[in-house]
């Protein structure tokens, strides 16, 4: 599943949920899940508050093809997508990723894989606010 | 041809528009509709383009109908 969220979510719960509605359950044995939340600091400086822009759209279309992608080269089960948009606070969830896959090395691999895709080129933007001023985040850090 | 055009985050800022849509002659470019669309503006290095929500390349020809996008490099997650 692919969700877009225009408010705040609480990641574990939200798994908690998909992963009670499994229909896989007893064939995978690894889960892999990565959590992204905001930091209230970037580049030195304080950060209050950020902006998260996307395309409407192009996101979804990306996402999935994303997806497809991991599913061409690892052999998943299911996999969880879920990205914030909007305002949202430091300590705030922004991503959630989650992939089932029979053993352990798939399930790393590829939640790894639909991260590293994801902040490379699915069309979202961050605008942070500081403490006097805002900025466009420019580009993502090499992880 | 009817072309829609769509701009995001700093580009939307800097330009001062999220959206535009006018007629073009045929063959043109994304380029071309970034030209016409900014009054000549030279595109900054790093924009990206996207065609019906796929990425392509600024000499990608646009066709009737099309909805053409600019934005900076994206920094999600």
């Amino acid at each position: 599943m692919i969700s877009i969220r225009e408010t705040h979510f609480d990641p574990w719960a939200e798994l908690q949920a998909y992963t009670d509605k499994l229909s896989i359950k007893g064939k995978y044995g690894a889960t892999g899940i990565f959590v992204g939340s905001m930091r209230d600091f970037n580049e030195g400086d304080d950060v209050t508050a950020m902006t998260l822009e996307h395309y409407p759209g192009m996101t979804e279309k990306y996402l999935e093809k994303i997806v497809s992608q991991a599913n061409q080269q690892w052999p998943l089960l299911d996999s969880l997508i879920l990205h914030r948009v909007g305002n949202i606070k430091p300590d705030d969830t922004i991503v959630l990723v989650a992939v089932w896959s029979a053993h352990r090395a798939s399930a790393f691999d590829a939640s790894r894989y639909i991260m590293e895709e994801l902040k490379s080129n699915a069309p979202f933007w961050k605008k942070e606010t500081l403490s006097d001023s805002t900025r466009w985040v420019e580009k993502n850090t090499t992880g | 041809m009817s072309i829609n055009v769509r701009f995001f985050a700093s580009l939307r800022e800097s330009l001062g528009k999220a959206e535009d849509s006018f007629e073009l002659d045929s063959t043109n470019t994304v380029k071309d509709v970034w030209s016409r669309s900014t009054e000549g503006a030279d595109m900054p290095v790093n924009t990206l383009c996207s065609v019906n929500l796929e990425y392509v390349d600024p000499e990608h020809t646009v066709k009737d109908g099309d909805e053409v996008a600019f934005f900076p490099p994206v920094t999600g997650g």
